[in-house]
């Protein structure tokens, strides 16, 4: 990998684009550090669910609800953008724009996708009486998941935003940190969801 | 809605006088000024001094609460503050003493120093650090406006559900609580994460973890909990806005909520949170003890040591705020051992200072005292939270003066006076002119018998079985003369606080300019002029050891020696970004308080975000200071 990047870079580029820079290592550090308190804020939202996710109310219950298979190619869209995302990166470290930009594109249509499909399930449980409402259950269901949905809806805005500078700026060491932190965004969405799928749905389809 | 349109109105007057009227200059002169350039300011030593002053402004305020609540409980049956007033002041004093008070203090005391202490220019993030003040200030604002707005928050500042729901806190002021300690808690979360950034990535050449002096340490521990303990607070606060203004049902029984997940998530929080306020006390403390001792720090690894080791027991004893919840006798015991376990690491800290002071040459300044007076009026409080740590003895002690007492004697004995000791050693850094010591022993003699007069008799009003939080006692029940003495105490306290007030004064109107280094200090920042330039250090020095300046002192040296040739320095630009985010927050906040259709809070959120954006279009880089402007500035400064 590294002896077929190197004709391609100017002799001042370093292998590692986005710690290039002093500004660079401190951004890359500090988001490290931001997704850490990420991480503790969603497991209260985890414990918050897994202690009420019983408390219905006669209403309808996660076994009732959940649509594997729907939720399923939500997160085979969700996974795959996680995939597209490195990719997008290491186009940037080649300095590959286009590349990039291409990847980048994917990721954001890819998140589109799981978010439709998301809005859509929500449309579809609250028709079955299952609202942020009706219930414990339902209240705990919506804060976890729609905290997350939220995380994704922001990812999805700021990539944008940083394809439309990019495209402008060209891959500098001042746009790189910033590709490069909204990628670590998008993989810890990604591994958020990976939880979800396991404690929300397929823990709610057990029982 | 009519009163913020006068307000804004009012507040466009007095820039227009202050500024001397409107026409054509108008901008100009507005961005020229003084207001301007602290309003936007990005430099770590002008944070550090706008958090510690608007922490003290705050400290007055929650001060003068306490004073409200000691006057109606002086004798029995008093109707001076009743009810609703009462449960409102309460609520008020603690919330605001630990985040409007103890924490920007704090955060005060770190921005002026830390980045000094590593060698540093400024700290990782600039932009960051001024958005995190704002962002504090707007919270704290917003928390008190509700005295004019509706009615303060009065469900205590652990705000327990199913007390904080609407039915049974109607009206706004729990709305007011939870939003504003969700914006104060989002700066202040930011802020711990800038300075861990900065104290991981920003040290000097040669500054290795184990030469950091120990309030940066402690500074850096402390911001570690932060970025741990307060996510909790976020989400509980989050859940508790859903339920009190979207109809959610997280707390509520009857919809099959539960009010122990509100106790569980905010002592996850509130828990570490005691320590994020206490470890940068205990760093004040070792650099003063050691620099009034004129020795090193006694064991100054074990020190480190027993930091990092209450930091990690801090997450895991949350469950003895909740010992008579009924968790049942294996996690209550579990958690009273881990709970006592925290004596240790504390013992190992209060054995080093005596140590460090045995020997020395002590030299009584007024910071000095506040570290001496601190030890024991904590090792107090730390005994009595020993003693409360026992489940069975707990469920006597449980939620009686006893536990006023022992809170008061580890955050005012350790945390304010820690702070105070801090003000008094910083000082000549941060302004750049020296605090009265005449007037400081008044205030440290006045402030240490007041506070015990207020605070010893309320272990015994506990144990005579007065309980916390009412507004009112029956008389010839045994608690009639000791309820008087603690509030003639409250008046020594008061007396140090106004001489501490008179002697700020006195350092502005009639101190003579501050030396660089007043205390024959033995770190990094005593090596620079007080106060520092903007770019603090001329060239980045080279740290050779522990009490870095100090061994080159020792060494017959003038100056630190440097770590890189003269050259041009980067310096960030100032922004007005930040405090108009923090106006868009506190727009949003009003917002949700006022309920309704949420217009406010939509405005406010889109101002919010168009920060953001504008934020990141923003292609400032900064300027450069050229190194012959340095030499004009820099005369006699060294390193």
């Amino acid at each position: 990998m590294a002896t077929h990047t190197e004709a391609s870079r100017s002799p001042h580029m370093p292998n590692h684009l986005e710690t290039a820079t002093f500004e660079g290592r401190n951004k890359v550090l500090g988001f490290w550090l931001f997704l850490g308190a990420e991480t503790v804020l969603f497991a209260c939202l985890f414990g918050t669910y897994l202690a009420l996710r019983h408390q219905t109310m006669g209403g309808p219950s996660g076994h009732e609800l959940f649509d594997l298979k729907l939720v399923g190619l939500a997160t085979a869209f969700l996974l795959t953008s996680s995939l597209t995302s490195v990719l997008a990166i290491l186009a940037m470290n080649q300095l590959k724009k286009k590349v990039m930009m291409f990847w980048l594109a994917v990721t954001v249509l890819l998140g589109l996708a799981f978010l439709i499909l998301e809005i859509n399930e929500f449309i579809h449980y609250v028709h079955e009486g299952h609202t942020f409402t009706s219930s414990a259950f339902g209240s705990s269901f919506y804060a976890l998941v729609g905290t997350h949905g939220a995380h994704v809806t922001f990812g999805i805005i700021w990539i944008s935003t940083l394809m439309l500078q990019a495209a402008g700026r060209g891959i500098t060491e001042e746009m790189a940190p910033k590709l490069f932190v909204a990628s670590l965004y998008w993989h810890f969405i990604d591994v958020v969801w990976v939880f979800i799928f396991t404690l929300v749905y397929l823990l709610g389809k057990v029982g | 809605m009519g009163t913020l349109i006068v307000l804004i109105v009012f507040a466009l007057f007095l820039t227009a006088i202050l500024t001397g009227g409107y026409n054509k200059t108008f901008l100009e002169r507005v961005k020229n000024s003084k207001v301007w350039d602290w309003l936007t300011t990005v430099d770590h030593k002008k944070i550090g001094i706008l958090y510690f002053l608007s922490g003290f402004f705050f400290f007055l305020v929650g001060g003068i609460e306490a004073l409200f609540m000691r006057l109606q409980l002086v004798v029995p049956h008093n109707d001076l503050f009743v009810g609703d007033t009462f449960n409102e002041l309460l609520t008020m004093h603690g919330t605001t003493m630990i985040f409007m008070a103890a924490m920007p203090m704090i955060f005060g005391l770190m921005n002026a120093v830390v980045p000094l202490q590593i060698g540093a220019r400024d700290v990782a993030f600039p932009f960051v650090n001024a958005l995190g003040f704002w962002l504090f200030f707007a919270g704290g604002l917003l928390m008190n406006l509700s005295w004019i707005f509706g009615g303060a928050p009065d469900a205590g500042w652990t705000s327990y559900t199913s007390l904080a729901l609407n039915n049974y806190s109607p009206g706004p002021g729990v709305d007011f609580y939870v939003l504003g300690l969700q914006i104060a808690g989002i700066g202040t979360l930011i802020g711990g994460l800038n300075f861990m950034a900065t104290i991981i990535n920003l040290r000097a050449p040669g500054m290795t973890f184990l030469r950091m002096p120990m309030f940066t340490w402690t500074s850096f521990v402390t911001s570690t909990i932060i970025l741990f303990a307060f996510p909790p607070l976020t989400v509980a606060l989050l859940l508790l806005m859903f339920d009190r203004l979207f109809g959610s049902h997280f707390f509520d029984y009857t919809m099959g909520g539960s009010a122990v997940i509100w106790e569980h998530l905010f002592w996850i929080f509130g828990h570490p949170e005691v320590y994020i306020v206490i470890l940068p006390a205990f760093g004040v403390m070792s650099e003063v003890i050691s620099t009034f001792s004129r020795k090193r720090l006694f064991g100054y690894t074990s020190m480190v040591f027993a930091t990092v080791l209450i930091a990690f027991l801090s997450f895991m004893v949350w469950v003895h705020h909740m010992f008579t919840v009924g968790l049942g006798p294996v996690s209550n015991s579990i958690f009273a051992v881990a709970t006592m376990a925290i004596a240790v690491p504390t013992g190992i800290k209060v054995f080093n200072w005596l140590f460090t002071m045995w020997g020395g040459e002590i030299r009584f300044t007024t910071a000095m005292l506040f570290a001496i007076g601190f030890i024991p009026t904590f090792v107090m409080g730390g005994m009595t939270g020993v003693m409360l740590a026992a489940p069975p003895a707990d469920f006597q002690y449980q939620d009686s003066y006893f536990v006023v007492a022992h809170f008061h004697y580890v955050l005012v004995g350790g945390t304010v006076m820690g702070l105070f000791a801090g003000a008094y050693y910083w000082w000549p850094k941060m302004f750049g002119k020296m605090l009265n010591e005449t007037i400081g022993k008044i205030h440290f003699w006045t402030f240490l018998i007041g506070f015990h007069l207020t605070f010893f008799p309320q272990h015994f009003l506990g144990l005579f079985g007065m309980p916390r939080r009412v507004f009112t006692y029956q008389p010839g029940m045994g608690l009639d003369s000791l309820n008087l003495i603690s509030t003639i105490g409250v008046v020594g306290m008061a007396i140090g606080t106004i001489a501490f007030l008179y002697n700020i004064y006195w350092s502005f109107k009639k101190a003579a300019p501050a030396p660089a280094d007043p205390w024959d200090g033995r770190t990094l920042e005593w090596a620079i002029s007080s106060p520092p330039p903007v770019y603090n250090f001329a060239q980045l020095p080279l740290v050779r050891g522990y009490d870095a300046w100090w061994m080159e002192k020792q060494a017959g040296n003038k100056s630190l020696p440097p770590a890189e040739p003269l050259g041009s320095i980067h310096m960030p630009s100032s922004s007005f970004i930040p405090i108009l985010m923090a106006l868009g927050f506190f727009i949003a906040g009003f917002g949700f308080i006022f309920r309704g259709d949420f217009v406010g809070a939509i405005i406010g959120l889109v101002l919010v975000i168009v920060c953001l954006f504008l934020r990141s279009f923003d292609r400032d880089h900064g300027y450069h200071i050229e190194p012959d402007e340095i030499e004009e500035t820099n005369k006699g400064v060294q390193a």
